[in-house]
């Protein structure tokens, strides 16, 4: 866990780039930067190692004083990826990504396989690039060994700083979405730093607002969205996006946490009685810990009584994540959508009349019909 | 063309002599050219690398090249006597400047993405310079060689007077025999040189420029 407690940067010309910033960057997370130019955000993400010093505060990882790190060994333990991309154009592939386990003097063929794995990770054959300049290949690809060269000694932090600025839009959009992707097999602690609101609502799991050294408001993308702390933030934010954030709260606005849902151990008979009772003909089903499995069915259980239930839960009908954005139930062909925690655990399903009746609110008054 | 046939008879008869001449004439470039480099890159990497020596640096090696070739090697003669050696040094005193600033230039020029991204995963200043700013700064070095290479051949031609030899003393002969065919012997391959080392050198730099340019 990376924390920042009283943090304040002044450089010798009495210039106050930071003032009094406190922070705990999400392990295992995407934490961005995002403001302003001059905000201090690539400033707070250079004290991470230690490019920039800060002059009053406390910087820990895992509980460790900063400072009391070489910065050497701190810089070999982080990932970084840079804005102007920064491969060596003197070195092939192999060796941009390879430069941090030589640094480490890696054993040849440990750093063989990891460089061969992580450019699959990112779709470039092996065979083809490693012997490649890396003005041989198209920003977007070059971008791409940048990313991975950050991987390379297995880092559990990896600083980004507007990474992807520099690219086209759709290498930008394609990156980000990697980049996404990327983060769930390996679960880094990622510090971001962007000034493009779209890329930090798109990739964040938290964003942190910085205007003038401080921080101005700092959670998920949907708290920015829904609950802007003052004028800066919302218009930072612009008044189009929140807008149309209002129209589209994410699933956790809609939880039916009252709604009846089924044991898998439970009988295929008491499940009927329980979807009569309710007068419902889908419930949810879950595991003995709670996590979701999939949807029965009345007329299936009613068809099939003597089946155990295992035999009848429907498994293809897909659960959402309490902020996925409700348009995506929308536009599936579900007629229920069950709500659960990035653990699978079952949380609820989505509330249908409430669902409407947001619908009916914002396209209401968008037709300029009064309800 | 009297002259021409006249000049091509006369560098026949004396080929053995000529080459013996022009072997001399390249070897005191050679190791001019190699004591520059040898001292000169060191100084351009510490002029990038220290700003406070830059001016310093740069400046002394400026005024050495400032000096008329004749007066330098008139000087170097008082300290170092006639000979093969006070011509290398003085022709090595002429190569620092280009070398110098060009590795100087070249470690500048070294794009800062770059740089931070040595830096930010975690080499120390010297590996950063051995492995990063030195290898990229290496098209402006050979820029700086294939000039110094230039002058120095023409320079040497000078060398006689100081107790050296090559191509030099043919074109002095000539000068004390008001022989217009012998000035010319020495001329022609002297000037031929200067422009092979010109092409030779380019072709390198291309070629460096092509695999360290980003």
């Amino acid at each position: 866990m990376i924390q920042l407690k009283n943090i304040n940067k002044v450089y010798e010309d009495g210039f106050q780039a930071l003032k009094g910033i406190d922070l705990t960057f999400e392990e295992g997370k995407i934490n961005v930067l995002i403001g302003p130019s001059g905000c201090g955000k690539t400033t707070t993400m250079k004290l991470l190692n230690r490019l920039i010093d800060y002059t009053e505060g406390e910087l820990t990882i895992d509980g460790k004083r900063i400072k009391d790190i070489n910065p050497i060994d701190l810089r070999r333990q982080m990932g970084y990826v840079i804005q102007s991309i920064g491969l060596f154009p003197h070195m092939t592939i192999y060796d941009n990504v390879a430069a941090v386990p030589k640094l480490l003097k890696w054993d040849k063929e440990r750093i063989a396989t990891k460089v061969d794995e992580l450019l699959k990770m990112v779709d470039l054959d092996p065979e083809v690039y490693k012997s490649r300049y890396p003005n041989e290949l198209s920003g977007g690809q070059q971008q791409r060994i940048g990313v991975i060269r950050a991987l390379a000694a297995e880092p559990k932090i990896i600083l980004m700083d507007e990474p992807f600025s520099a690219l086209d839009p759709i290498s930008r959009e394609q990156l980000q979405d990697e980049l996404v992707k990327l983060q769930e097999d390996i679960q880094k602690t990622i510090i971001f730093v962007t000034h493009d609101m779209d890329e930090a609502i798109k990739i964040a799991d938290q964003i942190i607002l910085m205007r003038d050294g401080q921080v101005v408001q700092k959670g998920t993308p949907h708290d920015l969205l829904t609950s802007p702390a003052n004028e800066f933030v919302e218009e930072f934010i612009g008044a189009e996006r929140l807008e149309q954030a209002k129209g589209l709260p994410p699933m956790t606005a809609f939880v039916d946490e009252d709604f009846p849902y089924a044991t898998i151990t439970q009988s295929v008979d008491d499940v009927i009685s329980l979807m009569v009772t309710h007068k419902k003909d889908q419930l949810p089903v879950v595991d003995a810990e709670e996590k979701y499995i999939g949807i029965a069915s009345l007329y299936d259980a009613v068809r099939s009584t003597d089946k155990p239930l295992t035999e009848l839960v429907n498994r293809k009908i897909i659960a959402y994540r309490r902020t996925a954005e409700v348009e995506k139930f929308v536009a599936s062909k579900d007629t229920i959508a069950p709500i659960i925690e990035p653990d699978d655990t079952y949380i609820g399903v989505l509330d249908q009349e409430l669902l409407l009746e947001k619908l009916h609110e914002k396209f209401g008054s968008k037709s300029g019909v009064t309800s | 063309m009297d002259f021409i046939i006249d000049l091509g008879r006369y560098m026949a008869d004396h080929s053995a002599e000529l080459i013996d001449l022009t072997i001399e004439h390249i070897l005191m470039v050679i190791y001019a050219i190699f004591l520059a480099l040898v001292v000169g890159i060191p100084l351009g990497i510490l002029a990038a690398k220290f700003k406070k020596l830059a001016p310093v640096i740069l400046s002394l090696v400026n005024i050495l090249q400032l000096i008329p070739s004749i007066a330098m090697l008139a000087i170097l003669l008082l300290y170092f006597g006639l000979g093969f050696q006070t011509v290398v040094i003085g022709l090595f005193l002429y190569s620092l400047l280009p070398i110098v600033r060009n590795t100087y230039v070249g470690v500048r020029e070294v794009a800062d993405g770059v740089t931070e991204a040595g830096k930010g995963i975690g080499m120390t200043p010297f590996q950063l310079l051995m492995k990063v700013e030195f290898p990229l700064s290496i098209p402006f070095l050979m820029a700086g060689l294939r000039v110094a290479a230039v002058i120095a051949v023409a320079v040497a031609t000078i060398a006689p007077y100081i107790g050296g030899g090559g191509l030099g003393r043919e074109i002095i002969s000539g000068i004390s025999f008001q022989n217009d065919i012998r000035i010319y012997a020495g001329a022609v391959p002297a000037a031929a040189l200067a422009i092979i080392a010109d092409l030779i050198l380019g072709i390198v730099e291309k070629r460096t420029k092509k695999r360290f340019a980003s």
